[in-house]
């Protein structure tokens, strides 16, 4: 792959009350964001299952995302909560696995932080550029 | 409170069936789920009414085919139900107590009996020593006064239990206390008052022992330190055994360690703690569509089939390592001989730490994925 030209894909699981129309509003305030997300929209954080990430990265995304209101403001009272204790533990059994658990990202982005949601793509494609493609795109062995 | 079960002729399996037959005769409980010999060679676990099968019962037959703590659990699960004793090992006790908490058993109406554990064979290799003729129960529990623990020459223990650092269960009612016991003599047992009275026994003076050391007391100090002295090797173990695998996953990763699993799904089938009736992976959702391998095929030039593997032990990893006990039945069970249960352990090592739990310890404490605090983890998602 020619240098600079690798555009890291991200799959998003973002919450309906809270991510996904801080997202829309990130779009109707025509605010620049790079165009590497794939938005997927959940009704809360925290009806997001593990195998929901594990798919994405075993298929070769690059990155995953999961949007979520932020603790005390979840549309379910306590949905977040549980999404933040799944997802710390997610993040370390990928790291004992061997894999890099720096590529799924929890961001609490409420419905007003369309430029906060710009500024969380743009964060992550940067660092998913610098960490390069998922060694597990050409892995067919999973 | 503790006392002593006398063993006559050294006799220590008919002193166990013994105190079994009075459990029942005197009511204490209806029923006793325990290990029963088959006329087979093994034993397998049976819910049992008449005392007199009792002379079938084998709660010390150094062999473990499943973890019964799922049996107790649907025996004991809703009422109308008995009041059922259930004899169990201490890796199916905090698999129990794990189930209690996932709703698939309830303590209500179970007396919950527990044997310290000296090491089981796998089912093979047990069945194959009994047909060798070679099966020396008496030498395995002469081993559990000084600790030295040891498989019989040729055969090993199942990997689970060499690395198992937890042989003893605290919170049992009743506690067969092999540790540091002449078990020749008498097998030291602590259990409620309640039940002591039934059954008549009384605070026992320690039985004559025909040892020249001086009898260790019901309350034994002695028990204490053999268990330590056990813990200890059996820690050293369990260490170099996840610093093996830890090397492996390192080297071959995770895909590489599970290369020949062919998706039997025996792993979850005898864990105690997948509990679901439908696992995801065994629904629907993973009939896929002919048109999608074709496309998955393409997209990375060649596609593992069946599909999905590491996902399915990723996910079963996030869906039950916190609660698992290490019992060692994914691994004893796996056709293709996969270490399931050393990675599974290893990994779940981790996890535990991560929230301070200790799986099978306390019936209060609240599984790790089921609770939260407000303020933990406050900086995740801030960022």
């Amino acid at each position: 792959m020619a240098e600079g030209s690798f555009e890291p894909k991200i799959v998003a699981f973002l919450c309906n009350w809270c991510t996904y129309t801080g997202a829309d509003l990130a779009g109707t305030s025509r605010i620049q964001y790079p165009p590497n997300v794939r938005i997927i929209r959940l009704m809360c954080s925290g009806s997001v299952d593990p195998t929901y990430v594990l798919k994405p990265l075993l298929d070769g995304a690059d990155g995953v995302l999961i949007g979520g209101c932020h603790p005390g403001d979840c549309h379910y009272q306590s949905g977040n909560y549980k999404a933040r204790r799944r997802y710390v533990a997610l993040r370390e059994i990928l790291k004992n696995a061997g894999y890099d658990e720096d590529r799924v990202w929890l961001r609490w982005i409420s419905a007003s932080e369309g430029q906060r949601f710009a500024e969380t793509i743009t964060q992550m494609t940067e660092s998913l550029k610098q960490k390069g493609p998922n060694p597990l795109r050409r892995e067919w062995a999973v | 409170m503790r006392t002593v079960i006398p063993v006559e002729n050294k006799d220590t399996l008919a002193a166990v069936r013994g105190f079994l037959k009075r459990l029942l005769e005197t009511g204490v409980v209806e029923a006793l789920l325990v290990p029963m010999e088959t006329p087979g060679g093994t034993v397998t676990p049976a819910l049992v009414t008449d005392p007199s099968l009792l002379d079938a019962a084998n709660p010390l037959a150094p062999v473990m085919g499943l973890n019964a703590a799922r049996l107790a659990g649907r025996v004991s699960i809703r009422e109308p139900r008995g009041r059922i004793g259930v004899v169990l090992r201490p890796c199916e006790l905090r698999a129990l107590v794990e189930l209690v908490k996932l709703q698939q058993a309830s303590l209500a109406d179970l007396v919950t009996i527990g044997v310290d554990c000296l090491g089981t064979y796998d089912v093979a290799v047990y069945t194959r020593m009994q047909n060798e003729a070679r099966v020396d129960v008496q030498a395995l529990l002469g081993t559990a006064k000084s600790g030295d623990l040891a498989p019989q020459d040729g055969y090993a223990f199942r990997d689970a239990c060499q690395m198992c650092e937890k042989p003893q269960f605290e919170g049992a009612n009743v506690a067969l206390e092999l540790f540091g016991a002449d078990l020749a003599a008498g097998i030291p047992v602590s259990l409620p008052d309640e039940i002591a009275e039934k059954l008549g026994l009384t605070e026992a003076s320690p039985s004559p022992s025909p040892s020249p050391s001086p009898p260790s007391p019901p309350q034994a100090g002695g028990r204490g330190e053999v268990v330590g002295k056990v813990v200890a090797a059996r820690t050293q173990v369990r260490d170099a055994r996840f610093a093996e695998i830890r090397q492996r996953l390192e080297k071959e990763g995770i895909e590489g360690i599970f290369a020949a699993c062919v998706r039997c799904h025996n792993c979850m089938t005898v864990c105690p703690i997948c509990y679901c009736k439908t696992c995801l992976f065994k629904s629907q959702v993973f009939d896929h569509e002919p048109i999608l391998y074709m496309s998955w095929a393409r997209r990375k030039g060649a596609y593992r089939l069946p599909a999905d593997t590491m996902l399915f032990h990723l996910t079963r990893l996030n869906h039950m390592v916190l609660s698992c006990v290490g019992c060692g039945m994914c691994t004893s069970d796996c056709p293709a001989e996969l270490p399931v249960g050393q990675v599974f352990r290893a990994i779940g090592q981790e996890v535990q730490k991560t929230f301070e739990y200790v799986p099978g310890a306390s019936v209060e404490e609240p599984l790790p994925l089921v609770t939260f605090h407000e303020d933990e983890w406050t900086g995740v998602g801030e960022e």
